[in-house]
């Protein structure tokens, strides 16, 4: 690790400015990517940025039709919440097998949308469920907001501070495990909201997270398990290939999750 | 059992210390203005160095010294050894490149010692490393193993030319052939035995420290030997003559063998203290440790198995070829050959065996002894060919494996070993039982309704333990005695200290060898003492490693205390003024047989020391007694491991879906610590089966250089493991021990890749049998099966 110079702000507006002044500094919110990359010496931010004293970014409020969830929630607070549990419980069970409980308890919902690891599980998640996401400055479908390989529509220095995440989807995550590091190798998340079917596949895509739309539209005439017999895998070129999971197997195990996310999903 | 003798479950005394994190490791300790030790590690795998500039870096803050290659050659500091010699098959020595602790003109493998800096703080040597400028000419590097000898590949070191380091064989060869030709049906495998990365929870690490008023210089480090340390660094690599050097392990979190050898880091740091004059501490961060620790295993093998129309093995024929890395560590040479070979006639009555073996260099990290050495090695390639034949005869394992036990002891096999005592039978008879084999077929039919497929899978291994007879080892090659010391030290009060050359790094020996004394002496366990892991404390030891602490270490104790015992009684003799010839001693007291004239050990003890009751003429004050003791044979434990897999073919997961041991380690001290080695060697066993992969990319770099793609086993990849127990007792040593460290490490890879082997019906699937592996191989089989 490279010596920086450490801000705790205590509100939104201050840590605006600090990073309004700190061209090169990174936002700490949780750590959990950021602080071991630092350690290898792989990033030398001048100055980190802690979010962890703005309790205006934390919290799990149902308001209206959406579950809002504050950017520093940690993983295990939504993996805990009887809200979250109660109104979108495929959240939460995606939330409870983010990395291990130090992860899951360090590690932030904010934090995890803004590095946009092509195997994070909250991408998949949140792509499958129209989420919003809302920053310092603007509010941004998760449609738009997810752009490839660790980059997001944010500008610099700008800070997401809540997820809005409409309820009442049928809803689940099915995720096969880099049997090492725990991300996704594969993970599928899969939203039916009256008609229209959403298929979210994280850790695959040699782009970062995408939608798998012939199985949407497949799964949008019939919500089973079995309405994706007929439907090809996404092909091998375009997704990741490494030492744990060829194109091949990636591909094949996207159609294996996807028909276990849609059976969790309808509660069969 | 109840008590604290031998037998009892005692809780472990040391784990007080450890579990509320008072243990007293290396990085725990600090010594007066000492200097942090950063090396700079070769970033390529295969490089000419032309140049190393460190002029800019030696101006940067806080930089102590800065020292290369160079500068140890100067000072005529030696290079690395290794400590076993083995002639290849036409007589001629083992080709050993020079292995500098700084590299001199060359880098061998990513992760080789370029330089050290040494500065005030660990981030300004690391800040000075990064401002070293050196001018590699890199050069193609030799990374697959089986065409590192080819014609054309580059040369390594000089010393050998073609990449070989030797050539060797064992068996009769002749005899071997003559039954593969006299056959009525061969089975022929090929196996790969995947290369690993220990992973001790404790990283290594190094404080070297001189005392210019003493002229004496201080190691620290993670050793699981530390006279073997001194014995090296004094007489093979010159630092100082012994009694001048001193070396301290103190608490050492885990080993497996990694941390029997002497590495460039502690060399470079104890020599640096001086040269620098300042304590030099060195820790190894986790990349280091995958890097620049000794690697296990890496062998690719050809095995055949002879077998005649009644179902006997007739011969054993294997081929193997060994990846030693990039230079040979401490004891490499050793692993595949004289702890691999001996071992191959498994628990079977085989006639005939001949194995050879090439084992060769490559621009990887050097490979020697991990948990089993050698020995889970040859227990995969005789437990697969095993099961194999008996799949390709239409034999049900189990009666293939009865029908070929040894029945008879003492049994000379053709490859050295002579078996002293076992009962192969029992084991795998309690196995099956407590296993319910009987029930597979009706789990193996549940599984399928669900999709899924199910196997099971024995391994009948057996391992040479207690290492080992001095003079057998020293003319097979080894430079070193195997026997051990120990020292018994009765205070005036009755206490005791046990000094043994034995080393703890987990394996509980504060309580063992405790319970062994206390047991003895008939005194609280509380009142025993267990001293090791210091030069400058117990004279002499070897160390521990081979599963050897308590058939040979022990051992040295037992002989120690024969010797206390027969002193106290002369002292009990002269308090109760009678023949020494009538003092009987029991449950901790001396008594005059057919008296009630007794007095207690505690008693005797003082009576020893305070010496009013005989003159100096009659005895010799003081009651303090040491032993050395070398065993006559190795200690052969052996057991049945049957494993039983779940595999969703769909996603290729394979699932540990029961495991049962029945282990026959002799006599038992401590049943709680004898299951958790059982338990922590199958887990490793299974992390080598089905997890752990390390892969090299072709230009050297080390993928798997993290937990992010090195896969350790974890508590939710294992089962419950059901452990239990047969018992011949070890003829060879004075308490019936064969040693349990390593078993569950040496069985379990072929009972996993038997049971997945069974569940897909294919027989070719490497480990580790990753999900992608198994995947592929379910996929392959049910393609033949739509055939």
């Amino acid at each position: 690790m490279y010596a920086f110079d450490y801000h705790r702000p205590a509100s939104l507006r201050q840590a605006n400015n600090l990073v309004a002044k700190n061209g090169d500094a990174k936002i700490l919110a949780g750590g959990q990517t950021l602080l071991p990359t630092m350690k290898m010496r792989l990033a030398s931010p001048s100055a980190l940025i802690d979010l962890g004293a703005l309790k205006e970014l934390s919290g799990i409020e149902h308001k209206g039709r959406n579950l809002v969830i504050g950017a520093m929630t940690t993983h295990a607070e939504v993996a805990g919440s009887a809200l979250v549990r109660e109104l979108v419980p495929g959240l939460a069970g995606l939330a409870g097998g983010i990395g291990d409980p130090h992860v899951r308890h360090k590690g932030t919902i904010g934090g995890s949308v803004a590095n946009n690891d092509p195997a994070a599980d909250y991408p998949a998640g949140l792509l499958a469920l129209g989420a919003t996401i809302v920053t310092s400055k603007r509010k941004l479908a998760a449609a738009d907001f997810f752009t490839g390989l660790f980059s997001t529509a944010l500008d610099e220095g700008e800070i997401i501070t809540r997820i809005i995440i409409p309820v009442g989807a049928k809803f689940a995550y099915a995720k096969f495990r880099n049997p090492a590091s725990r991300y996704a190798m594969v993970g599928v998340a899969v939203a039916k909201r009256g008609a229209k079917v959403a298929v979210a596949v994280t850790g695959a895509g040699a782009d970062g997270v995408f939608r798998w739309a012939e199985a949407e539209a497949a799964l949008a005439k019939r919500f089973n398990a079995k309405a994706l017999e007929g439907v090809a895998n996404p092909a091998p070129k375009g997704l990741n290939g490494d030492i744990h999971a060829s194109a091949e197997y990636r591909s094949h195990l996207i159609g294996v999750m996807t028909k276990r996310a849609v059976t969790a999903a309808s509660g069969k | 059992m109840a008590g604290t003798g031998i037998g009892a479950r005692v809780e472990r005394k040391e784990d007080f210390r450890f579990i509320t994190g008072k243990g007293n490791y290396t990085d725990d300790i600090n010594r007066p203005g000492q200097a942090y030790a950063y090396f700079l590690r070769s970033p390529h795998a295969h490089a000419k160095i032309r140049k190393i500039d460190t002029k800019k870096a030696s101006k940067m803050p806080g930089v102590v010294g800065i020292l290369t290659g160079e500068d140890i050659e100067k000072d005529k500091i030696g290079g690395l050894i290794c400590g076993w010699m083995i002639h290849s098959k036409d007589g001629s020595p083992m080709k050993a490149g020079a292995h500098p602790a700084l590299a001199v003109g060359k880098v061998r493998y990513v992760g080789d010692h370029v330089a050290v800096v040494i500065a005030e703080t660990l981030a300004e040597a690391r800040d000075a490393a990064e401002a070293i400028v050196v001018d590699y000419e890199k050069l193609a590097p030799v990374i697959d193993l089986a065409g590192a000898t080819k014609k054309g590949v580059p040369t390594i070191h000089d010393a050998s030319p073609d990449n070989q380091v030797y050539d060797w064989h064992l068996g009769d060869k002749a005899a071997t052939d003559a039954a593969f030709r006299k056959a009525k049906h061969v089975t022929k495998i090929d196996l790969v035995n995947n290369r690993l990365v220990p992973n001790a929870m404790e990283p290594r690490a190094a404080i070297g420290d001189y005392d210019t008023g003493e002229g004496a210089f201080t190691l620290y480090t993670t050793s699981q030997n530390p006279h073997v340390a001194r014995l090296v660094l004094s007489a093979f690599i010159g630092i100082a003559p012994e009694h001048k050097l001193r070396v301290i392990a103190p608490d050492v979190g885990g080993g497996f063998g990694s941390k029997i050898f002497i590495y460039a880091e502690e060399t470079v740091c104890i020599w640096a203290a001086k040269k620098v004059g300042r304590p030099v501490k060195w820790v190894a961060e986790r990349t280091e440790s995958f890097l620049s620790d000794a690697h296990g295993r890496d062998h690719l093998t050809h095995a055949e198995m002879a077998i005649d129309e009644n179902g006997k093995i007739t011969g054993v024929r294997v081929s193997t070829r060994a990846n030693l890395g990039a230079y040979l560590s401490t004891f490499a040479s050793s692993v595949p050959t004289y702890l691999y070979a001996p071992l191959l006639s498994g628990q079977y009555n085989v006639p005939a065996i001949y194995c050879e073996v090439e084992a060769v260099y490559t621009n990887t990290a050097p490979v020697d002894a991990y948990r089993g050495a050698g020995r889970p090695e040859a227990t995969f390639v005789i437990e697969r060919l095993v099961e194999v034949a008996a799949r390709e005869l239409g034999m049900d394992p189990a009666a293939f494996r009865k029908k070929n036990f040894i029945k008879s002891f003492p049994h000379q096999t053709p490859v050295i070993m002579c078996y002293d005592t076992g009962d192969y039978n029992a084991s795998l008879a309690k196995a099956m039982e407590n296993h319910d084999v009987k029930g597979f077929a009706k789990r193996r039919r549940d599984s399928a309704k669900a999709g899924k497929l199910r196997g099971l899978g024995y391994s009948a291994y057996i391992e040479a333990c207690g290492i080992a007879p001095s003079a057998a080892v020293g003319s097979l090659g080894a430079g070193v005695g195997l026997w051990e010391s120990a020292e018994v030290r009765v205070n005036p009060i009755g206490t005791v200290e046990v000094l043994t050359g034995s080393h703890s790094h987990g394996q509980g020996h504060e309580t063992t060898f405790a319970q062994l004394v206390a047991g003895r002496l008939g005194i609280p366990i509380e009142n025993v003492s267990i001293v090791h892991g210091d030069t400058d404390k117990v004279q002499m030891g070897m160390g521990t490693y081979g599963s050897r602490s308590g058939a040979v270490g022990m051992s040295a104790i037992v002989k120690a205390l024969d010797k206390v015992e027969a002193k106290a009684k002369k002292v009990a003799s002269f308090v109760l003024e009678a023949s020494e010839a009538d003092i009987d001693f029991k449950d901790g007291k001396f008594t005059v047989r057919g008296t009630d004239k007794s007095i207690d050990f505690p008693s005797v003890a003082l009576q020893a020391y305070i010496a009013h009751k005989f003159t100096g003429q009659q005895l010799e004050p003081g009651l303090k007694e040491g032993a050395f003791y070398d065993p006559t044979n190795f200690t052969f434990p052996s057991g049945v491991h049957i494993a039983e897999v779940e595999i969703d073919p769909e996603t290729g997961i394979t699932t540990v879906a029961k495991w049962t041991a029945v282990d026959d380690f002799g006599v038992i001290i401590n049943p709680m610590i004898v299951e958790g080695q059982v338990h922590g060697g199958i887990a490793q066993g299974i992390g080598q089966a089905l997890l752990e992969g390390t892969v090299y990319d072709a230009s050297g770099q080390l993928v798997t250089a993290s937990y992010m793609d090195y896969t350790m086993p974890r508590a939710d990849d294992l089962p419950s493991f059901h452990v239990d127990h047969t018992m011949t007792a070890c003829p060879s040593n004075p308490l019936g021990i064969k040693g349990c460290g390593e078993a569950g490490a040496i069985a379990a890879p072929a009972a996993l890749m038997n049971a997945i082997t069974d569940a897909l019906g294919h027989e070719n699937i490497a480990m580790p049998a990753t999900p992608q592996a198994v995947w592929k191989a379910a996929r392959a089989s049910f393609a033949k099966a739509a055939e």
